[in-house]
């Protein structure tokens, strides 16, 4: 069953975030359980956010793909707990990301719930590295971009825009 | 299932849902682009923890016809139990981002509380929005504080939005029949300094001050709203009441 499960996460890697089409769903660290029985398979995911409009499609398109490779039932789940978090990116996602122009989240220790809001309500800005010249002279414009887990930034030096993935 | 924890999660669920169709007024009507996609992102947050709440309510109730979108689109004004605060009309973008900065903060001490309950999937709701609502919080403070602390105009605006605002604060710590202590495992009322103290530290920067015995208004939780709910709820159930079951 292991070297079946192996193979099931291959046929996962095919299926991308349509809003970020260079990440597969396993970059993103979405996929977070299946269980197979006979022609019957249940895939669990966990949204990024709460209203994130991508998890409708993105379930669909496993049905789709599972459905492709054979399997007569195929059930998606959605699980809340434990949280998303951009900790969970693969190295390659976030490495693919910097290349399609989107500044990666960057890794962080995990936090109270006290020091989050804290760092959140005054605290200065993160540095983020411009993905475009590696300048890390960046400054934030909004902290929210074309997507809910994207901010928008400019880079100081090259003058070019840019979203960042942000932490979350 | 408790009626009185079905009450408690449609109450939530309502209020979420309330504001985010109140934001959504200004989707393609913001300020600037980065403003009007920043109200819309946070009017998505907003509705995803709405659906959160409804699913786990239609789950709970064991009636197989009650699903999210019955829950959201065939109840009538009494049935909903929003907090009066999230159905008033925005008059500008002061009210909006005022209106964000209160229901952001409570939404935050409630959450946080929440987070620990022996129900774990409402624990799991609230660790997933505690997230989202830090954002919130942070990118209203900072409006509050711009409008505030601006120019004559942009301070005469907000202030309006206070004086307007203000009354309704009062409920979001009264607690409704389905949320005493020992149903909630923590006392609302209590939740109230935590929130003053961090709408105290925004005002302080904002150079706005905490209005001083002001009668406050109630009822929301329990059914009886503004006259703004009936017209809201008009708009925004037409499709499902002219067409019931449509799809797309
Ligand atoms: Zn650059």
């Amino acid at each position: 069953m292991e070297s079946g499960k192996a193979h099931i996460m291959e046929w996962l890697e095919e299926v991308s975030d349509p809003e970020i089409p260079v990440l597969t769903i396993l970059d993103m660290g979405i996929v977070r359980d299946i269980k197979v029985e006979a022609d019957a398979i249940e895939v669990f995911i966990t949204p990024t956010y709460s209203g994130c409009p991508a998890m409708d499609a993105i379930a669909f398109d496993i049905k789709l793909k599972l459905i492709e490779k054979g399997f007569k039932k195929v059930k998606v789940t959605s699980v809340l707990s434990p949280a998303w978090t951009t900790d969970w990116m693969s190295e390659n996602g976030k490495k693919k990301l910097q290349e399609y122009g989107i500044a990666p989240p960057q890794t962080r220790s995990q936090s109270s719930s006290q020091q989050r809001i804290n760092r959140m309500l005054f605290a200065e800005e993160e540095a983020v590295i411009c993905p475009r010249c590696k300048s890390n002279n960046t400054r934030l414009l909004s902290q929210f971009g074309s997507t809910a887990c994207k901010a928008h930034y400019q880079c100081n030096n090259c003058k070019e825009p840019f979203d960042y993935f942000k932490c979350h | 299932m408790s009626i009185s924890k079905l009450d408690f999660l449609k109450f939530q669920a309502d209020s979420s849902h309330i504001l985010s169709q109140r934001n959504a007024e200004l989707c393609a009507h913001g300020p600037i682009l980065e403003q009007d996609i920043a109200i819309t992102n946070i009017t998505l947050d907003l509705l995803g923890q709405a659906r959160n709440f409804y699913q786990y309510a239609a789950t709970l109730s064991g009636d197989p016809v009650v699903t999210e979108d019955s829950l959201a689109y065939l109840r009538n004004e009494r049935e909903y139990k929003n907090l009066l605060l999230v159905e008033l009309p925005a008059a500008d973008w002061s009210y909006t981002v005022l209106r964000q900065l209160f229901y952001s903060v409570y939404q935050y001490l409630v959450f946080e509380q929440l987070e620990k309950s022996t129900d774990l999937q409402i624990a799991a709701i609230a660790t997933k929005s505690l997230k989202e609502t830090t954002y919130h919080i942070k990118w209203s403070s900072e409006w509050v504080i711009r409008l505030g602390d601006g120019t004559e105009e942009s301070h005469s605006r907000i202030k309006k939005a206070l004086v307007d605002y203000w009354p309704y604060t009062g409920e979001l710590f009264i607690p409704a029949p389905y949320e005493t202590e020992t149903l909630l495992g923590f006392d609302l009322s209590a939740l109230k300094y935590g929130w003053l103290k961090q709408i105290s530290a925004v005002f302080e920067e904002a150079k706005l001050s905490i209005p001083e015995n002001i009668f406050m208004q109630t009822g929301g939780k329990t059914g009886v709203h503004t006259e703004h709910l009936g017209f809201l709820l008009a708009e925004m159930q037409h499709l499902q009441r002219s067409h019931p079951g449509a799809i797309w």
